[in-house]
């Protein structure tokens, strides 16, 4: 018994060894990429469910508001954060890497909140710090009237450009 | 050899065009959630990015009317997005199948143009130029402007590697001073040439772009490549003096830097000039002494200095290159074993939170542990890497489906809690909403006659539909008199039959005289009743829409949740079970390699113990000649000067000076290797 227990031992061994010790061939490395394609694109489907799931459980169509952010002059300013109130509540606030504003450089539009909301009338406040071409820091402010009708509501919030009013900021209902 | 630098030319061509980035700036945005997936896509979110866009891309096809619709101004740019978006994701089946569709549909021929130059490009990327080149001969006609000189430089590469080097040179020669493939075009030149068995002109074209200026990092490599790549090809024709003029343009800081140091070593030693050849490699010895360079570099100094006759020096530098690859042979070892518990890949992935599109370059920062230790070594395979950036990719797919497993757990949680909160609610609430609603269709119905009739007026004069109540009772006394006057004539005076008469007069000259008044009265009346038909229409919806919404928010989850989470599971074990092959196929991948250097080291040391021997050897027969030489000569001058005294020479004192000469002999040598000393030819160590 002790000896077929060394056998099948030595065997696995010498099975694990192999394991390592084996030519990697350019087939089997192109038939694990190609499952991993197929699983990608099985995740890539299931997520997309997932998130028409959560949409519709989390923000209905009747109470949903969403806000985003962009750059309108990408060259003009460097966003550090910007903070969002909801009547006089803090909603979101954020605090800008790199990467994230080298994408709205780009074109890019940040979600930065979505979430439900009745319908009616709701004063926002966005604050905002960023630093200048010319070495400065600027922090602004402005107010904006979110009108909440019965469908889901999108405003952009666009940072800069030649039609921001003295605030630097300019809003659209999408 | 030759062959061999082909094949490293190659595969540099391919890294380039991997390198490419499709997708720079967004356009002017018409949609705002297409703007929201180019925020993940600029980021390198694929995997975000494409979801995003792929569920914006189904709402959009299940419209009525698309064409409507905002993304349908970026309908064209959006399915290419998502192209190009799946092969940064290394999904190259789909964005082929996606882009093939493009092609073959009945859009206008600059887009299929387009497509079929993308089709292309992930052909050439799979290494199937055959398919590259049959998808480019679909193109017709003009391409968009800013794709004029991608399809060149494609087409150019694709003919390289379909054997047809002489249209090649014609399109790259017709590129070569573009911007944007400034040096890659006249590398590629160069290539063509050399497959076209036309080296006289490749070497000028590689020279070219061995001196271009430029301030990008790619083209500098690029550069520095060209140069290794002449140095070498030099070398093989025997030509030392040119190969050292090729090495000595690579940058010192560059990534071929430690190969140009090596080669120009060896060009000085095969010249013969070991001194020359000692600075490059002593430089080089100060570097990484992971790096493949630098270890042979160990070699190379101690084999000069045994040619340069210093032979206590050249034992001294075999002996500390003997320690250097004994010590990493045991480092290699100990790696070996790490990578085999698993550990290189629990490095890798702990790595990846800091993942950005410098991810690979960054693993160089990695904590020094045996696991990682070779591992810029082992990302030399560009295999490696794809294999690599797939584990960590299904790492982040395993992560993603855990957090969806755990997140419809919650939502499980809080239908039951809505459940719970609107069930004992809504019945009560639709009871009430019951008899509200039947008084709102009541009155519903009420104002809809109304209207009708005020309608109806505007068409034909109706003056006695607007009387008043009065009026109407005032009509229905004078009816019921003149009744009883048709049926008792003889009891009613004339008198009074005249009375009637007027009375039914005036009543009717009342009615027709206040018709017009009347009817515009009835119309303000019916425009402000509207108002409030219509808040009660608002509140009605209103209240449909939320109990509509309450009964949903609970209600037919149950099913679509269950169907989610068998899919999660299903998907859960097969990335597990793919991740588990990943990992061992990169382990193999990974300890092949480490095995490889090993071996190499070993060789090393085996060649460095037979030198080192050798150099003892040479060093105490140089020493003994030497101390041999020295003696004769003392005892000549001790003959000559005291030839009539006694023969007998201080035994001691000879002894003495035996023990301090092999101590003066060494700081003498030191000295010397920055003079200048003869210079001998020798063998190649290697």
């Amino acid at each position: 018994m002790r000896k077929l227990i060394l056998a099948l031992f030595t065997v696995m061994q010498l099975i694990s060894f192999s394991a390592y010790t084996a030519d990697v061939t350019k087939e089997q490395i192109k038939g694990l990429d190609e499952q991993v394609q197929d699983i990608k694109n099985d995740v890539i489907d299931l997520t997309a469910g997932l998130l028409q799931l959560e949409e519709k459980l989390l923000f209905p169509s009747n109470s949903q508001f969403a806000l985003f952010v962009s750059l309108a002059d990408p060259e003009g300013l460097r966003l550090d954060a910007i903070q969002i109130k909801l009547e006089n509540k803090v909603l979101a606030h954020h605090l800008y890497t790199f990467r994230e504003l080298e994408a709205m450089q780009k074109g890019g539009v940040q979600k930065i909140y979505t979430g439900n909301i009745k319908t009616g009338e709701h004063k926002l406040v966005i604050s905002y710090s960023a630093k200048e071409t010319i070495g400065g820091v600027m922090k602004r402010s402005a107010n904006y009237t979110l009108k909440k009708g019965v469908g889901p509501k999108f405003v952009e919030i666009k940072i800069g450009g030649p039609d921001a009013g003295s605030q630097g900021l300019e809003f659209k209902d999408w | 050899m030759f062959r061999i630098t082909k094949l490293l030319l190659f595969s540099l061509l391919s890294f380039s065009v991997v390198a490419e980035n499709t997708i720079d700036n967004a356009p002017e945005l018409k949609d705002i959630f297409y703007g929201e997936s180019l925020f993940y896509a600029f980021q390198d979110k694929h995997f975000d990015a494409i979801s995003k866009l792929d569920a914006e891309l189904d709402q959009y096809y299940a419209l009525d009317n698309p064409s409507l619709d905002p993304f349908n101004q970026h309908i064209n740019h959006a399915e290419f997005s998502v192209g190009s978006f799946e092969l940064a994701y290394r999904m190259h089946q789909r964005a082929g199948r996606a882009i093939k569709s493009i092609m073959e549909s009945n859009l206008n021929q600059k887009i299929r143009n387009e497509a079929a130059f993308r089709l292309a490009q992930i052909y050439y990327r799979k290494n199937q130029p055959g398919n590259a080149l049959d998808v480019l001969e679909k193109i017709k006609g003009e391409m968009a402007n800013d794709l004029r000189v991608d399809e060149i430089y494609l087409r150019a590469q694709v003919y390289i590697s379909t054997g047809k080097f002489i249209e090649a040179i014609k399109l790259l020669k017709s590129i070569k001073n573009e911007d944007k493939y400034r040096g890659f075009a006249l590398y590629n030149l160069g290539i063509a040439y050399i497959q076209n068995n036309e080296e006289e002109k490749a070497v000028p074209a590689l020279a070219e772009l061995g001196q271009i200026s430029s301030d990008d990092r790619g083209v500098l490599a690029l550069k520095d490549k060209a140069n290794l790549t002449l140095a070498n090809r030099m070398l093989e024709k025997e030509s030392p003096q040119q190969a050292k003029q090729y090495f000595s343009r690579v940058r010192l800081n560059g990534p071929f830097a430690d190969r140009a140091l090596l080669g120009l070593g060896w060009v000085n030693a095969k010249a013969g000039r070991f001194k020359k050849a000692l600075v490059p490699w002593s430089i080089l010895q100060k570097r990484e002494i992971t790096n493949e360079a630098v270890q042979e570099s160990m070699l190379g100094v101690a084999y000069a200095y045994s040619q340069l006759h210093y032979y206590g020096q050249a034992a001294l530098s075999y002996g500390k290159a003997m320690d250097s690859f004994g010590y990493e042979i045991d480092r290699l070892q100990e790696s070996i074993k790490s990578v085999r518990e698993g550990k290189f890949l629990t490095a890798v992935l702990n790595k990846q939170s800091e993942r950005d599109e410098n991810w690979l370059h960054n693993l160089r920062d990695l904590q020094d542990t045996p696991e990682t230790r070779y591992i810029m070594s082992l990302m030399a395979s560009n295999d490696f890497q794809q294999s690599l950036k797939n584990y960590q990719d299904l790492a982040e797919l395993r992560v993603r489906l855990s957090y969806w497993l755990a997140t419809l757990d919650v939502y499980v949680e809080l239908i039951e809690i809505r459940r719970q909160y609107y069930e004992p609610l809504l019945p009560v609430v639709e009871k009430q909403f019951k008899k509200l609603d039947a008084r709102i269709r009541l009155r519903m119905s009420q104002r809809n006659r109304l209207d009708q009739r005020l309608k109806s007026l505007v068409i034909a004069r109706r003056p006695e539909y607007l009387a008043s109540a009065e009026e109407r009772g005032m009509q229905d006394i004078l009816a019921t008199q003149e009744l009883y006057l048709s049926k008792k004539p003889q009891k009613y005076t004339a008198e009074v039959k005249q009375r009637i008469a007027r009375l039914k007069g005036v009543l009717h000259w009342n009615i027709n005289e206040a018709y017009d008044d009347r009817l515009t009265n009835a119309y303000e009346q019916m425009q402000t009743l509207d108002i409030y038909i219509n808040k009660l229409k608002q509140a009605y919806q209103s209240f449909v829409r939320t109990r509509q919404a309450a009964t949903q928010s609970y209600e037919g989850y149950g099913i679509t949740i269950r169907q989610l989470k068998t899919k999660i599971k299903e998907n859960q074990v097969k990335v597990d079970g793919i991740m588990a092959r990943q990992g061992r196929l990169i382990e193999a991948m990974a300890v092949n390699e480490l095995e490889r250097r090993r071996n190499l080291l070993e060789e090393y040391q085996i060649k460095s113990r037979f030198a080192l021997a050798e150099s003892y050897d040479r060093a105490s027969k140089k020493q003994q000649k030497a101390e041999e030489e020295k003696i004769k000569q003392k005892i000549k001058q001790q003959e000559n000067s005291k030839k009539s005294a006694e023969d007998k020479a201080p035994v001691e004192e000879i002894q003495e000076n035996k023990q301090e000469q092999p101590s003066k002999e060494q700081p003498s040598q030191e000295q010397s290797v920055d003079e200048s000393q003869g210079e001998k030819t020798g063998e190649n160590v290697q």
